[in-house]
């Protein structure tokens, strides 16, 4: 395979990709074939400690009196420990950023002191030498409880008239206003006005594997390694080294295989700072992995949004104005370090986000309650911005009696507007929004499915189809946190090291969680230094090996780590060839690699193998001129910075049939559109959509976090608590377009979050096409048989 | 209850004797006391499938079966099935398909497919659906992985 110097976009020219845009299989799936792979509750530590936490029952309460006396006579027990001694050798955290203006949180200790604010909070630890003593000896903790007043509705939290944090005034943790100026006057004018309120189940990630983390501190260097189940190593061992004051350079933060993440695995746990803390107050390894229980009562929880959205529209179908008024509740804390004020703030910017209207206003306010903490899970606020726009947009198309697709098409920002910036002040490098929904009609074959549709109806069968236009924010600049203050990596960098056997060891420090991004990493440097696929070794989730970096987030691996690995492929290749030349007595000019050799790049005759190259520079440079030293290890960043976020954008349809007499919702099809810019595996690419989309299936369909009016979770298990099952999903089809950033050579953006920021505004559109002949619409999500029976008044 | 038992059985093909808790469950025996994680542990409660392991030649979940039920009887785990080479066209289609994403759930996945392609001459894609029904993936979607044990069925292969 070959490479080129080009951008792989470049206009007009031949660029022979190699690798990318291949469906190739990831070499690193074979491991975990076989059950051999290394995730964090797998490894076994000598004089491995085990912790598990007393947690608060209730969902606010004053800790009166905590009795270990009973605890610390169990079998086993090493220890047990309440807030105040893990805080000696843990400083708390406020989860704040600058450029969220205003937002406050009160301070958060790795094991709560004194009070608990949501029922699952930590407030004691027992270590002991297995698990299990552990948890014997947690249900003999004996607790004094004083029940303070509960704040669980969002509502009353906006009222204030019960203020959780005795430390501020109001329940509120952050707000925000924007107004392009002159929304009233187009609202007052328009011909059409549509408003509505929309409801977003609170739900959770489920990763199938719990969180887990594994610290062993060495008392002896004062160092700490931690294996821990995280997307973000580099921010960790910045965590780790501020709070638990060690030298950053002491903490090595190692990531093996991560069963699952979905942003559940990039924040601060405090139960995750106190085993860390633990490891250092008793000199050795001490191992938390998260139970399902735990899992439900602490992984952060996500959405939970109540968004008024009002459109006007001309009678011609122009939509001329939008108006959103979002609330969304994220329990006690705003989350360490990235704050849950994103989510909120995302919701803002991103609604309407596909058209083409210039007058917008929006409100939103994110307030404390006492349920688990929310923050970000895989596509931040898109859900929720893509169904309240999209569901206005309906509305709009059926009060004008326009086909749904044909109101779209009149106000998707059309293809040739770019670059575009948007109402609520974002901007786009270039969209494709008029081709995705060119794309989308011809595969849904649409004009059928609305005939099909007709004719089904005659029969009192209720098929719905549903459409949802999406942008979604990918490779982040350091706008998303860096300039908030918070020290997370917007670059990331890449080290590619040729070996003397002509393999190539590549290290980057963005982090696998199964979505392939060892494979594609793999794809593109054998690509850029024209090695074949099974010369290439990658190793990532390493902060003593690899460069330094952002990890797993923000759709980022593909469009920056990506890049890294293109550029430092590019040059390791370039220094081969000055070996090859000092060899060859050539000029570098005349050569290239080319399927594991260099090559004379006019006649394609074969010069050296690499392994002899290899063999050369490493053992025998005494070979080579005096003034030639070979430099065959090399390392590239990259940091997209010319827009704040590269956005992509994709359109989405859900053919539904929706059973009037249960409620019952069947999927019978899926499809799935987007532009993600250079496809590097189009068969990765296609299971991470499909991925995603079951996820927002999920939070369309069946999940979401219930909790009783006393702040207790009343589904915190995975047989209450429903995700989406084989038996239940549909096929789903996927098409590209591509159009590439030019920010980059590569020109990838990301592709992670785009299933589970269209499908719930899909799926709830085909839904309410479905019922619109009975007179019924649904707003609140999940939309379980029980609630679309309300909306057809039969219960 | 706090007293160990003496139990005997197979697994994968090697006898082995040890002093278990009653409490203790198989896939805690099979991780802990013998290092074989790669059945994994998801719920603890019989829903995720994670934990699938066969027993007597029926697939389990070994979360919710106790290491002294298995006393004397032959447990195959995804290394065994692995070693033997059993799941080696599921493996390989998984793989090619691309059928995993984390690779969490991948081992009971394969422990609930192959006792399909064993037990049942021609299901349908939906039958296929039905049968994985009881192993979650959060990752792909599901259909890949149809796709991966469709193709192994329509090829006729393996009915170890």
């Amino acid at each position: 395979m070959g490479k080129a110097e080009l951008p792989l976009h470049a206009p007009g020219t031949q660029v022979d990709k190699g690798y990318i845009g291949q469906s190739v299989p990831r070499p690193n799936a074979a491991r975990l074939l076989q059950g051999r792979g290394s995730f964090t509750d797998d490894l076994r530590f000598p004089r491995l400690a085990h912790v598990a936490f007393f947690r608060s029952p209730y969902a606010h309460a004053r800790v009166k009196k905590l009795d270990f006396s009973k605890a610390r006579t169990q079998p086993g027990v090493i220890g047990v420990f309440d807030g105040r001694a893990v805080a000696d050798y843990c400083k708390p955290w406020v989860a704040v950023l600058a450029h969220l203006k205003g937002i406050k949180s009160p301070e958060q200790f790795a094991i709560a002191i004194e009070r608990a604010c949501w029922q699952g909070e930590a407030v004691a630890a027992v270590v002991a030498e297995s698990r299990t003593q552990a948890e014997d000896a947690v249900q003999l903790i004996e607790a004094e409880w004083e029940e303070l007043p509960v704040v669980v509705d969002m509502e009353a939290s906006l009222e204030g008239k019960t203020v959780i944090h005795p430390e501020f005034t109001d329940n509120v943790c952050f707000k925000r206003e924007h107004d392009t100026g002159g929304v009233d006057d187009v609202f007052a004018r328009a011909d059409v006005v549509v408003e509505d309120t929309f409801h977003f189940g609170r739900h959770t990630g489920v990763c199938l594997e719990g969180r887990a983390i594994l610290a062993d501190y060495n008392a002896g260097e004062h160092s700490l390694t931690v294996y821990h189940a995280t997307q973000a190593p580099h921010m960790m061992q910045d965590i780790f080294s501020r709070h638990l004051g060690i030298p950053e350079a002491n903490v090595r933060v190692i990531t093996k295989d991560v069963g699952g993440s979905f942003g559940i695995k990039v924040h601060v746990y405090a139960d995750e700072m106190a085993t860390a803390a633990l490891s250092v107050m008793l000199r050795r390894p001490v191992k938390f992995v998260a139970d399902r229980l735990e899992s439900f009562l602490s992984d952060i929880h996500a959405r939970e949004h109540r968004a008024r959205v009002r459109l006007a529209c001309s009678k011609t179908g122009e939509i001329l104005a939008f108006e959103l008024d979002d609330l969304t509740a994220i329990g006690p804390y705003s989350v360490y370090p990235r704050t849950s004020g994103i989510e909120g703030n995302q919701v803002v910017n991103l609604t309407g986000g596909p058209y083409k209207h210039q007058k917008y206003r929006a409100r939103m306010h994110v307030v404390f309650t006492n349920k688990n903490v929310t923050c970000q899970y895989r596509a931040v606020g898109h859900p929720i911005a893509v169904a309240l726009t999209e569901g206005i947009v309906d509305l709009a198309a059926q009060k004008l009696e326009m086909d749904p697709a044909e109101f779209r098409r009149r106000n998707l920002i059309a293809d040739d507007a770019y670059p575009y910036t948007f109402p609520s002040g974002i901007k786009f490098e270039k969209l494709s929004h008029h081709k995705a929904l060119d794309l989308l009609l011809k595969i849904t074959n649409y004009a059928q499915l609305r005939t099909e549709q007709a004719a089904l109806r005659k029969k009192k069968i209720y098929r719905g189809i549903g459409l949802a236009a999406m942008i979604e924010v990918t490779n982040p600049s350091p706008a998303f946190y860096g300039v908030g203050g918070a020290r997370i990596s917007a670059q990331d960098g890449a080290t590619l090291r040729f070996e003397p056997t002509g393999m190539v060891t590549v290290m980057c420090s963005v982090t696998e969680q199964g979505q392939g991004t060892e494979g594609i990493f793999a794809q593109i440097a054998a690509s850029a230094v024209g090695v074949s696929l099974e010369k290439i070794k990658v190793i990532t989730g390493d902060t003593g090996i690899t460069p330094y970096g952002g990890g797993t987030w923000a759709s980022r691996g593909a469009g920056i780590g990506g890049e890294a690995v293109l550029q430092a492929g590019r040059a390791l290749r370039s220094n081969m060839l000055d070996v090859a030349a000092a060899i060859l007595k050539m000029d570098k000019q005349e050569l290239d690699v080319r399927e594991n050799a260099v090559i004379n790049k006019l006649t394609l005759e074969k010069k050296i193998e690499l392994a002899e190259l290899g063999r050369v520079a490493y053992f025998r440079p005494d070979t080579l001129p005096m003034d030639f030293q070979s430099e065959l290890t090399v390392t590239r960043h990259y940091t997209p910075r010319q827009f704040g976020f590269t956005f992509t954008n994709g359109i989405q349809a859900s053919l539904v049939e929706v059973d009037p007499d249960t409620g019952f919702v069947k999927l019978l099809k899926h499809w799935c559109v987007e532009d993600s810019g250079t496809v590097i595996n189009p068969m990765l690419v296609d299971e991470q959509l499909r991925g995603g989309v079951v996820q927002g299936i999920g939070a369309a369909l069946y999940e979401e976090c219930l909790y009783s009016p006393d702040g207790q979770l009343l589904n915190g298990n995975m047989a209450d608590y429903l995700v989406p099952m084989s038996g239940e999903m549909p096929d789903i089809v996927c098409a590209h377009i591509e159009t590439p950033t030019l920010q980059s050579q590569l020109g990838a953006k990301g592709v992670g979050e785009a299933g589970t920021a269209g499908a719930p505004a899909a799926v709830m559109n085909a839904i309410n096409d479905a019922l619109a002949p009975l007179n019924a619409r649904v707003t609140r999500m999940p939309f379980t048989p029980e609630r679309i029976l309300q909306a057809l008044k039969k219960v | 209850m706090d007293q160990a038992v003496v139990i005997t059985l197979t697994v994968n093909g090697t006898h082995v004797t040890r002093s278990v808790l009653p409490r203790q469950h198989l896939v805690d025996f099979l991780r802990d006391e013998l290092g074989l994680t790669g059945s994994h542990i998801g719920c603890e409660h019989g829903v995720c499938g994670a934990c699938t392991l066969r027993v007597n030649g029926d697939i389990v979940r070994g979360c919710l079966m106790l290491a002294v039920q298995a006393n004397g009887c032959r447990v195959d785990t995804i290394e065994g099935l692995s070693d033997s080479k059993e799941l080696e066209k599921l493996q390989q289609a998984f793989h090619q398909k691309n059928a995993l994403q984390c690779g969490f759930c991948t081992p009971g996945m394969l422990m609930a497919a192959q006792d399909l392609v064993r037990s049942k001459d021609k299901p349908t894609r939906e039958e296929i659906r039905a049968h994985i029904s009881g192993n979650y993936c959060r990752c792909t979607g599901y259909q890949a992985i149809v796709d991966a044990i469709e193709e192994v069925i329509q090829t006729g292969a393996i009915h170890g």
